[in-house]
């Protein structure tokens, strides 16, 4: 951890956004986290994807539960709403607020202790209902808060750093929300921001449970030989099913890629994502065999990444309950306290 | 590319811009620090060490290091680092104690210095201590040259320039001949000195070619001759009107000299444009701030006169055109000629060097330019035992080069006399010490300080225009001081990458404020610079590029804007990031090893 702040001073050609943002403007409070953390990699490329996004940093919530992982929204958007939630609540807390205002851009960050032990209910039942929001989990299969214990993510027979050796079957997050309807489904890893910054820009654009588990190395408890988690393995293990450019519009790209080289998927509100095949048979937009393809890589002890799975066309909670569309913030006394007459019209029709 | 060689002391010398843009390599970050410390004698002495009249040089430097500074990359203006070199002067306490001592038995070596300037001295300082006896000659009655003669006391007191001159003429080895005139080379090459020193200055003014000049010759004066008559008291008053031709600092000197002289109305007329004008930009500042204009694109065509008293002066008009081959000329702009009366007229246009007293015949050589062939780097005239140092050298330059000179003549003159080859040059003392003391804690001030520079306060016009003796800057206090110096970004201390240690987690990546730091693919240079995390478009300043790291990356790190706050190192799990200080001395002759890298 450090103690001074970051300098205020930039770059001189530090360039700015559509806004007049430069990036340094995206960020938070400098990090306490152990030096070397993969998670202050993963506040680095949000605040990257921000900053292309030209996202007003007061149209962002970031919602997080409790560990390492969920002190990170204090790193970086400074200027956003925030709310550090109970451990492994996040997702309710999110969802609530969702709802009460869906005009914001919700941002939940948790970790592999938050959403696949304590908070695993709440983050199944966040992405079966559909709520629209990030949802990203700092993966490092470790509980290095309490000085690394095997965590529900870490994988069957890896290593603890003092050489325990892990029995139990892991949590496979990434099958878990594509079984439960997440409709933007993506896997990174924290050391990879030319991955990582267009998956999250993506994920941001996408009205639907967009979730990205992104694999983030605990460099204290859990960065050792036997780790799955550690820089070293998971640069040899990682197979990257795609390459992913998020185009806004703004700045248009230009590159030739050769014909079936690339495909591209246009999301609701216009933004166009640009998928550079790495991998001819790969389909992200067939949920089944992104499941099937995911489960045989495994097997073969390859940690697949890129973006598993889009569905162009999401539905979210909104549409689901029907809402009204207006955050609830800004109708009036009598919107939002209709009276015992509406109750009781309410109940007459229930009857 | 090819990786960075860290191990040659130039890489790191470099980065720290100041340092080496100071032609006498002055240890800047490690003095600002000592005064921010509130250590000011050391701070004196860290200078002394390398620059001999850091008191003279603290209110008189041509600043070469201030466009050089790294802080004047990242925000509007450089560290005030030649104030700051006067604030160690102006607070520190004796020091005499803390410099070399003389030998009271000598090498049995006699060396003679023409000439009591800045590089004469800088030569007898260097070499005392080792047992010289250094004969210095100069025809004025105290040393001090050029720094005595030309520059104005209001801008330099005279008891700095007796105080910094005493620390070499007053503590033995060497002997002074003042009032003495040397009027023949061949003369004092027989007395049988084993090396002789030229640091004789260029002491001709240029004069002024053009109808009028002779018949008004009674008002008209040349410049540098004019200060030093000002300087020694022969001159006391000037007209009320006064020219001063010329756009460079001793023109300055002039106008502003004239006004505390009488002068009500000082014009300073160029030929060239103001941007162009050979003057410090401050210097410029504070003349016009003292209410004297400065008058561009003027030529001098004509003196008026009448009974041989001076009436005026009449000019021509020119514009800036480039020819057929792109070269700057000055044309007339068919504007009618311009006519500024005066009752005198100051010519500071320029400098000459002479040497009427050197005999052609001993082997000397000079250029087409009279001046003398030199090798660059050993100053060594074609005469073996006879070498040049300062203005008398390459002509007129300034300060804080005729000590650089001096240093490397002495160099030069011991290893002559030593019998060794004057061309093999020791190399520099270079020391590399790890700041690290804790997790984060570092032992430099590492925050980086968001002020902006604090202007040096000065003495209000009615006060300084009345008396030509009364210092017009009044230097920092100790509180201004201690701000200023935290604006230093310790440039000195060098961001040491070791790939080895490296697992590339991207932390220092992530953390930089100035965006510097990139792991990427290898390339040639050209492309790589283009392809780094901010582009790194200034060539001046290096990438320094490491290999051998697991991915088979390569690190690039563009040092242009680095602040030098260690987050780097801070955020490093595996301490592949260390911040090292590096402090060079540059040669000097052997023995006088007392330098700066004492002090850490």
């Amino acid at each position: 951890m450090s103690f001074l702040p970051k300098p205020k001073l930039h770059h001189p050609k530090l360039p700015t956004n559509a806004l007049g943002y430069t990036r340094r403007d995206y960020e938070g409070a400098i990090s306490t986290l152990c030096a070397g953390c993969g998670h202050d990699s993963i506040s680095a490329a949000i605040i990257q994807a921000c900053f292309e996004l030209d996202i007003e940093p007061h149209r962002v919530a970031k919602m997080s539960g409790i560990g390492c992982s969920s002190k990170t929204p204090d790193y970086f958007l400074g200027a956003s709403h925030g709310f550090n939630s109970v451990h492994g609540r996040m997702p309710s807390v999110l969802t609530g607020a969702n709802l009460a205002n869906r005009e914001l851009l919700y941002l939940g960050v948790s970790g592999d202790g938050d959403s696949a032990s304590i908070g695993f209910g709440q983050f199944a039942h966040s992405i079966r209902r559909g709520v629209n929001m990030t949802y990203i989990v700092e993966n490092n299969g470790v509980y290095g808060l309490t000085k690394g214990q095997f965590s529900a993510t870490s994988d069957k027979g890896s290593k603890a750093k003092k050489g325990t050796v892990n029995t139990d079957e892991a949590i496979d997050l990434i099958g878990i929300a594509l079984q439960l309807g997440a409709t933007y489904v993506a896997r990174s890893f924290s050391g990879d921001k030319d991955q990582l910054v267009p998956l999250i820009k993506g994920a941001m654009r996408h009205d639907g449970p967009a979730f990205i588990d992104c694999i983030s190395p605990c460099v204290a408890f859990n960065n050792h030989e036997g780790s799955t988690k550690s820089y070293d393995f998971v640069r040899e293990h990682n197979e990257a099913m795609n390459r992913l450019d998020v185009i806004t519009g703004r700045a248009p790209i230009t590159a030739d890629y050769a014909p079936g080289e690339v495909r591209e998927v246009e999301q609701h509100d216009g933004s166009i994502l640009r998928l550079r095949k790495l991998h001819a048979e790969y389909d992200p937009t067939d949920r089944v065999a992104a499941m099937n393809h995911l489960h045989e890589r495994k097997a073969a002890g390859e940690i697949v990444t890129g973006l598993l799975f889009i569905d162009p066309d999401p539905r979210d909670l909104h549409a689901n309950l029907g809402t009204v569309a207006r955050p609830l913030n800004r109708l009036g006394d009598a919107a939002l306290v209709p009276g015992a007459a509406a109750l009781e019209a309410i109940n007459a029709g229930l009857r | 590319m090819t990786p960075t060689d860290i191990s040659n002391p130039d890489y790191f010398h470099k980065v720290v811009d100041c340092q080496w843009a100071c032609p006498a390599h002055t240890p800047v970050p490690e003095y600002i620090r000592l005064i921010a410390a509130g250590r000011y004698s050391d701070a004196y002495m860290v200078n002394w060490h390398s620059n001999v009249f850091p008191g003279v040089l603290g209110r008189t430097c041509d600043r070469p290091c201030e466009p050089a500074c790294r802080r004047g990359r990242v925000e509007e203006e450089p560290v005030a680092i030649c104030r700051l070199k006067r604030v160690a002067a102006d607070n520190k306490e004796d020091v005499l104690a803390r410099m070399p001592a003389i030998p009271s038995v000598g090498n049995g070596k006699r060396i003679a210095c023409i000439g009591a300037g800045p590089a004469s001295l800088t030569v007898a300082r260097d070499l005392a201590p080792l047992g010289y006896e250094v004969h210095v000659y100069d025809e004025q009655a105290k040393g001090g040259g050029f720094i005595r003669s030309q520059i104005p006391r209001f801008r330099l007191p005279e008891s700095v320039i007796d105080e910094e001159v005493g620390y070499i003429t007053g503590r033995g080895g060497v002997v002074t001949h003042y009032n003495q005139r040397v009027g023949s080379l061949r003369a004092l090459l027989g007395e049988g000195y084993d090396a002789v020193f030229v640091g004789a200055g260029a002491p001709r003014g240029r004069d002024l070619d053009v109808p009028g000049r002779r018949e008004a010759a009674a008002n008209i004066h040349i410049g540098i001759d004019w200060l030093s008559s000002v300087s020694f008291g022969h001159i006391e008053k000037v007209g009320r009107r006064v020219i001063v031709l010329g756009g460079g600092n001793t023109a300055m000197d002039c106008c502003r000299s004239a006004r505390r002289l009488g002068g009500e109305q000082v014009t300073v007329v160029v030929r060239s444009g103001f941007e162009e004008m050979k003057a410090s930009p401050w210097e410029k500042e504070d003349a016009l701030k003292e209410g004297i204009p400065i008058r561009n694109f003027l030529v001098p065509k004509q003196v008026l006169h009448e009974d041989g008293r001076l009436t005026g002066m009449v000019f021509e008009a020119v514009k800036a055109e480039r020819d057929a081959k792109g070269r700057r000329q000055l044309v007339p702009s068919g504007e009618p000629d311009v006519v500024i009366e005066a009752n005198d007229v100051l010519v500071a246009i320029g400098q000459e060097n002479a040497f009427p007293w050197i005999e052609g015949d001993l082997g000397i050589e000079f250029d087409r330019w009279g001046l003398p062939k030199l090798d660059e780097a050993t100053l060594q005239s074609t005469l073996p035992q006879v070498f040049f140092g300062g203005d008398a050298a390459f002509g007129p330059k300034n300060i804080i080069w005729a000590v650089a000179h001096g240093h490397q003549a002495a160099v030069s003159i011991d290893l002559f006399c030593r019998g060794e080859d004057v061309s093999q040059r020791p190399p520099p003392d270079v020391v590399m010490s790890s700041q690290k003391m804790g997790i984060h804690e570092w032992s430099y001030d590492s925050a980086v300080s968001l002020d902006l520079r604090f202007k040096v306060p000065h003495a209000e016009n009615e006060v300084a225009l009345r008396d030509i003796k009364t210092e017009v800057e009044l230097g920092y206090d100790r509180e201004l001081a201690f701000k200023e110096a935290q604006r230093c970004l310790n440039c000195d201390v060098q961001t040491v990458f070791s790939a080895k240690l490296c697992i590339e987690c991207d932390a220092c990546v992530d953390i930089c404020p100035v965006d510097c730091i990139t792991f990427t693919e290898d390339g040639e240079e050209m492309e790589l610079r283009d392809r780094l995390k901010m582009p790194a478009h200034n060539l001046e300043q290096a990438i320094y590029v490491a290999d051998g790291l697991k991915t088979g990356r390569v690190m690039a790190k563009d040092e242009d804007v680095c602040l030098h706050c260690g987050m780097c190192a801070e955020r490093c799990p595996t301490g592949a990031w260390d911040m090292q200080k590096f402090l060079l001395e540059s040669a000097k002759p052997k023995a006088e090893r007392v330098h700066a890298c004492a002090i850490r």
